[in-house]
């Protein structure tokens, strides 16, 4: 039972995935894309999680915590990207 | 005791999974950029953080090792997913991306108009 339901939710993020992936390729401004994105990143950290129990291992619980840092400084980068035009300032008097 | 562990775990899992379609249909639906954030920066980060919960009761309860490691994802998404969702409609805003047709309210451009800085 346990074993559908995890096989189910795997589905299910997979579809949100492909919803995500629409809005990605669609989106009619920048900040939608970026906000596909980020959201893909999120899921990601989920199905990692769901495999981690299907497989039966703890080997891949670095790769949720590498999955979501990455995705916060990407957005991070590009939000800072599209208020500036530039993400890492070289000046230093301000 | 193992069983009624498999029930909870099941149903956090399979909440998080429904949450995170959920966000993706909002974020396919909702009509403008500012919505389609709400959707995805708050129910996609609950859903995430239910299956985290759930595959962490499995690893402590079933596998019986506690993982600091699942704790410390779940920390990680509370603190930065809203973060990341405010810094990305500031940019969006700064940058004006418009807002839907039928919005009735843009409380930011008032006071940016009263105090007379640029928006």
């Amino acid at each position: 039972m346990l074993d559908f339901v995890l096989k189910a939710s795997l589905l299910l993020f997979a579809l949100s995935t492909v919803l995500y992936l629409y809005r990605l390729i669609k989106g009619p401004s920048t900040p939608d894309r970026v906000i596909a994105l980020d959201a893909i990143g999120i899921n990601l950290i989920g199905i990692t999680a769901i495999i981690s129990v299907v497989l039966r291992t703890n080997a891949f619980l670095e790769i949720i915590l590498l999955l979501g840092i990455l995705t916060f400084i990407g957005t991070v980068a590009f939000a800072k990207f599209l208020e500036k035009g530039e993400i890492i300032e070289n000046d230093r008097d301000r | 005791m193992i069983v009624i562990a498999k029930i909870i775990i099941g149903y956090l899992i399979l909440q998080g999974a429904l949450l995170s379609l959920i966000a993706a249909f909002g974020v396919v639906r909702l009509p403008d950029a500012y919505t389609r954030n709400h959707a995805a920066s708050k129910s996609a980060t609950l859903g995430v953080i239910s299956v985290l919960l759930g595959v962490f009761l499995y690893f402590w309860l079933i596998e019986g090792h506690m993982n600091a490691r699942i704790i410390l994802g779940i920390v990680f998404v509370f603190m930065t997913a809203p973060v990341a969702g405010h810094l990305i409609m500031r940019a969006a805003y700064n940058t004006e991306v418009p807002l839907w047709e039928k919005s009735v309210q843009d409380d930011l451009k008032e006071d940016r108009k009263n105090e007379g800085v640029k928006g």
